[in-house]
């Protein structure tokens, strides 16, 4: 009897650190597929370096040089309308922005403004589209008329696809899209004969003059701030661009960093 | 024959409303072929033949379209020592200026509406508000 129960509970035991051990065995002889899913990790690491060596179009503000001569920034905002054709509708509400003005606190929520030297609540901040590298606003568009272009980085926008859903609108979280609620012809002061206008119920914004780009010309914007220093435009990959230089030496900022959506407009204040 | 009086003319006037669209259209301008005004500038070529362009005009358009909106390839095509950037407004209106006497001319013949002019310009619209401002 006694030497029964002794058997039993050997044999009991081993079961137990058999049962224990089996995990730990399937785990050892698992080690390949572990490394294939290394392998998968490693690939999609060269796929994602892969694409940030293509060209990433962007923009330094160097909100110093603009708060000393604001009206540099009238001059950018108002190449950049007659460059687009882009309507001036008398109400606030249904105001068309491809670069405007805001405040600090509004262009900079996230940032604490109390103390704030005066200068800042007082200067007028360039916005416009910030031309993420990870675009909520393409994500949410149903149709695909605003992706990204893979060949500069720009968000782009496909007029003859927009539904005027506005979809775009909620995703983006820097107000930077605005919907045509009415014809904007009328509200047009001078006609640019190379570029279109939009029409009622499609949403537009910057596209960082894409069509000037094609053409070896600088955004309006950056033109109009030519020798000023004011706009640096360039690409971000690119280690020997001027912007990337300016990016190196001055401590920049960008809108809303913690949403994730890479800006590629980056500020000096 | 009973009633002749009504029966006749009545047939008559029948068969006068049932061909009605071909003496109609031999009898007005309404049935002419659209004769579209070639460019008024006198250039002869384009980008692609003539037989070519008035099969698959909308083909090439769409096309030059995705090229430059969506692939990002703006190539300036240069035939016969002429530049075309692609795009109604910086290729086709430069020659062919005017919508009406053009484009509209077969469009309305075909009832075929376009939808381009509500955001393109056509160089008579540009030049209305570059006169204002």
């Amino acid at each position: 009897m006694d030497k029964q129960r002794r058997k039993f509970l050997k044999i009991a035991g081993a079961s137990v650190v058999a049962g224990l051990g089996v995990p730990v065995i399937m785990k050892l002889s698992g080690e390949p597929a572990h490394a294939a899913g290394g392998n998968a990790a490693a690939a999609k690491d060269t796929l994602t370096k892969e694409a940030s060596k293509a060209v990433r179009l962007g923009m330094v503000i160097d909100m110093r040089i603009f708060t000393d001569k604001p009206e540099l920034l009238d001059d950018a905002i108002s190449s950049c309308i007659n460059a687009h054709n882009v309507p001036q509708f008398p109400d606030k509400k249904n105001e068309i922005k491809w670069l405007w003005k805001a405040p600090f606190k509004n262009v900079f929520p996230y940032h604490s403004s109390s103390y704030a030297s005066k200068k800042i609540g007082k200067v007028d901040f360039a916005v416009l589209c910030n031309h993420c590298d990870e675009p909520p606003c393409v994500r949410a568009c149903p149709t695909q008329a605003t992706f990204r272009a893979e060949s500069n980085g720009i968000i782009a926008m496909d007029m003859h696809r927009c539904i005027g859903c506005r979809f775009c609108m909620a995703a983006c979280p820097y107000g930077a899209r605005s919907f045509n609620y009415q014809d904007p012809r009328p509200y047009i002061t001078k006609y640019n004969n190379e570029f279109p206008t939009r029409m009622k119920g499609v949403v537009e914004k910057c596209n960082f003059c894409a069509e000037r780009l094609a053409l070896g010309q600088e955004p309006a914007c950056v033109e109009a701030c030519q020798g000023t220093g004011a706009i640096i435009f360039g690409d971000l990959n690119d280690p020997g661009s001027e912007l990337r230089a300016v990016l190196d030496k001055e401590f920049t900022i960008q809108r809303k960093p913690t949403l994730g959506t890479k800006p590629s407009v980056f500020y000096i204040v | 024959m009973y009633n002749k009086g009504i029966i006749i003319p009545g047939l008559l006037i029948l068969v006068l409303f049932v061909t009605f669209p071909i003496w109609f259209n031999g009898f007005t301008t309404a049935g002419d072929l659209p004769k579209p005004e070639l460019p008024p500038g006198g250039e002869k070529e384009c980008v692609m033949p003539a037989d070519y362009m008035r099969a698959n005009h909308m083909k090439l358009l769409n096309e030059w379209r995705d090229n430059v909106i969506r692939d990002g390839n703006r190539e300036i095509l240069e035939i016969a020592g002429v530049k075309y950037p692609k795009g109604l407004q910086t290729a086709c209106m430069k020659c062919h200026t005017q919508q009406e006497k053009f484009c509209d001319s077969c469009h309305i013949y075909v009832a075929v509406e376009t939808n381009c002019w509500e955001c393109h310009l056509t160089p008579d619209m540009a030049t209305s508000k570059e006169a204002t401002h």
